[in-house]
């Protein structure tokens, strides 16, 4: 057997949970490096296209903040949840829900003029997220339902709604019969920062988004509540907090700021409804939380990350020819290697064994 | 709604089970050792991508199905060293797991996207396959459906009056105790787990070279997830997940009885029927807490840490 075992440390070390990020990006660059060789591509020039080429212009950049402004708001929202130990995995549905919901109002009013028409859509796309993640809040409250399975339920029923609409009743009738929306009216599009790029206004709402929540969790009592929910339930009824009134707010914030991202994405960068509205964001902002220790400013710099991954792989299709779906393979890697390098924060790694037990702690975990 | 149609609904019922079956039996096992496992839809996801890229390359649908089973345990042991060695958190560890699946399965299959194989062929059992509607459905189906009901026997049988079936109890309602006289504690859990990997990658198999015989990015379309509801559902009981599977299957298809009867309806809204049913079932299981929590095995979801 190898020479090293790990020991429990007396106190999770903090300078470790955020080293343990760093090890996790150098681990899954080697591992890409490695992967990249194996088929038959220069290492170092498929990294640099992947990670370093999408960013080497102005252009790069602003379609950079085009990502990570959705997954900036997923995330944000999921970090809520997460740390009140709520295991929401339904931002994806809560996405769509919100460009569904926001879609469909922009489509009733495409002959209306005025700027009312745009602050009326993304309400009404923060609202339908919202009521989507309500849903899940009742499940949970009401009836005690496991939210990771439904949360993932809803999110194919979101999906299936969407294809739904755009196959049938919101399908544009002078579109030459693709599952498209008509194009919404400028009314109803969000304002670019520059005529020049496609970024913007929604990247002010994900930075908006993280300054309330980090307000939020370190200066107000609802934010120490939801933390000490998440760290200690018992604790948590013992102080007399309302459980269920803190998971709904954690589920219906998530829910509107998941909406908010997804009508923001179809009336900015998108334009209409399609079937492929998300690429993944509601799963990638998972990522983004952890990645971010569930942090708020963690998680800016995390969905930099992530956005990147997304502009690596369409940059890797074109230029090295390989398939787009290596976006996913890296953010899979990224948190694999992101959950070992975490063992580091409660554990270390020792030479001999140690003589002493470790005992059988049932330490539920530090992520 | 003609006699011909009825049995093809059952027909169809009995294939679309089929997948859920596999899938939730191998998590039993696995929840059984006290592990729980979110990973099955990644796992079921390579077992379907690299049984179908495997089938396509060497030209045996059987060969696929032997790389599908080597790709579920592949996976699956990634899980088990991060989750048992490294006593991760496992939920985030599963989450992990069907997120990597996901993107490496597409990634892998993105060439053999559209391609189309043969798959495998139905194999009717002699006499019993000429039974009048019996015979339709139930024995003239390919041969994983009849491995499914092989492994259901074998499990119910471990599990009811096999050693084995104790000791796997005895890791997933007290490791330590389980430790204290004996029993590997880390190696079992290590055998259910790679047991719900192959599981999970034959399912995947049954996905891409009988059920739908081609590949495509995400084609499990959350069976893994239904799957894990289903074993609740089943309060962790073989026979149980045999007849949930079913009505899943049932649930699943229930546009060809819409048809039957002369109704239209949008596919997509049809599509979400088994995960409208999914969420039905969790409230159910839910309102029923204390019997949940009776058949739950007690130590579900908690790492354990061997005494050195």
């Amino acid at each position: 057997m190898f020479n090293i075992t790990l020991e429990k440390r007396p106190s999770d070390s903090k300078t470790m949970s955020y080293l343990s990020p760093l090890f996790a990006v150098i681990l899954t660059l080697i591992s890409g490096g490695l992967l990249f060789s194996a088929l038959g591509q220069d290492p170092f020039h498929a990294l640099y296209t992947f990670f370093i080429a999408p960013l080497t212009d102005v252009y790069g950049w602003t379609e950079l903040g085009v990502k990570v402004a959705p997954l900036t708001l997923c995330a944000i929202g999921l970090m809520l949840c997460f740390k009140a130990r709520i295991w929401n995995i339904g931002a994806e549905g809560q996405f769509i829900l919100g460009g569904l919901g926001g879609g469909y109002i922009a489509l009733e009013l495409l002959e209306a003029e005025g700027f009312w028409v745009l602050p009326v859509v993304l309400f009404c796309g923060a609202l339908s997220g919202l009521l989507w993640g309500a849903l899940t809040a009742l499940l949970k409250t009401r009836f005690g339902a496991n939210e990771i399975l439904t949360t993932i339920m809803l999110n194919y029923i979101a999906l299936n709604w969407l294809l739904y609409g755009v196959h049938g009743p919101l399908k544009d009738p002078d579109g030459f019969n693709f599952p498209e929306s008509a194009l919404f009216s400028d009314f109803a599009t969000l304002p670019v920062l520059s005529d020049d790029y496609r970024l913007n206004i929604s990247i002010f709402f994900a930075l908006f988004a993280v300054a309330v929540v980090w307000a939020l969790m370190s200066k107000t009592l609802l934010g120490f509540q939801i933390a000490v929910l998440g760290e200690d339930k018992a604790a948590a009824r013992f102080a007399g907090f309302k459980e269920e009134r803190l998971i709904w707010f954690v589920l219906l914030a998530c829910g509107a700021l998941a909406g908010l991202a997804g009508v923001s994405e179809v009336t900015g960068s998108v334009g209409q409804l399609n079937p492929y509205i998300s690429p993944g964001y509601g799963y990638a902002a998972i990522i983004v939380v952890f990645l971010g220790r569930m942090h708020p400013v963690g998680i800016v710099f995390a969905s930099m990350l992530l956005a990147l991954t997304y502009m690596g792989g369409e940059m890797a299709q074109m230029d090295l020819a390989l398939p787009k779906s290596l976006t996913g393979l890296f953010q899979g890697m990224l948190l694999f290697y992101l959950l070992a390098c975490d063992l580091l924060i409660s554990y270390r790694i020792v030479r001999k064994p140690a003589a002493r037990a470790i005992g059988s702690s049932s330490n539920s975990a530090q992520a | 709604m003609d006699f011909e149609l009825f049995t093809n609904i059952l027909f169809a019922t009995l294939r679309t089970g089929t997948p859920l079956i596999l899938i939730a039996l191998g998590e039993m096992v696995c929840e059984k050792s006290g592990v729980l496992n979110l990973g099955q839809e990644g796992m079921v996801l390579m077992g379907a991508a690299l049984g179908f890229i495997a089938a396509v390359v060497t030209g045996h649908a059987g060969l696929g199905i032997i790389a599908a089973i080597l790709a579920g345990m592949m996976m699956s042991v990634l899980f088990a060293f991060l989750a048992v060695t490294l006593v991760s958190n496992q939920v985030a560890t599963g989450l992990a797991l069907t997120i990597f699946g996901t993107g490496l399965s597409g990634f892998l299959g993105a060439g053999y996207v559209g391609m189309a194989i043969d798959g495998i062929a139905p194999f009717p059992i002699p006499f019993l396959s000429d039974i009048p509607v019996i015979g339709k459905v139930l024995f003239s189906h390919d041969p994983l459906v009849y491995v499914s009901w092989v492994m259901f026997g074998l499990i119910f049988w471990c599990f009811r009056s096999t050693r084995l079936g104790l000791i796997i109890r005895a890791v997933g309602e007290n490791p330590e105790a389980a430790n204290a006289i004996g029993i590997p504690v880390m190696k079992v859990r290590y055998g259910a787990i790679l047991f719900g990997g192959a599981m999970a990658g034959l399912a995947g198999a049954y996905l891409s070279l009988v059920y739908t015989p081609m590949w495509s990015e995400g084609m499990s379309a959350g069976r893994g997830w239904i799957a894990l509801a289903l074993v609740v559902f089943a309060s962790w009981k073989a026979e149980r997940i045999l007849l949930g599977a079913y009505l899943f299957g049932a649930a699943s298809i229930l546009h060809l009885v819409l048809q039957g009867l002369g109704f239209e309806a949008s596919p997509n809204l049809l599509a979400m029927l088994p995960y409208g049913a999914t969420i039905i079932v969790l409230v159910i299981i839910a309102s029923d807490a204390a019997k949940a929590k009776l058949s739950t095995p007690l130590a579900l979801g908690r790492p354990y840490r061997p005494q050195v």
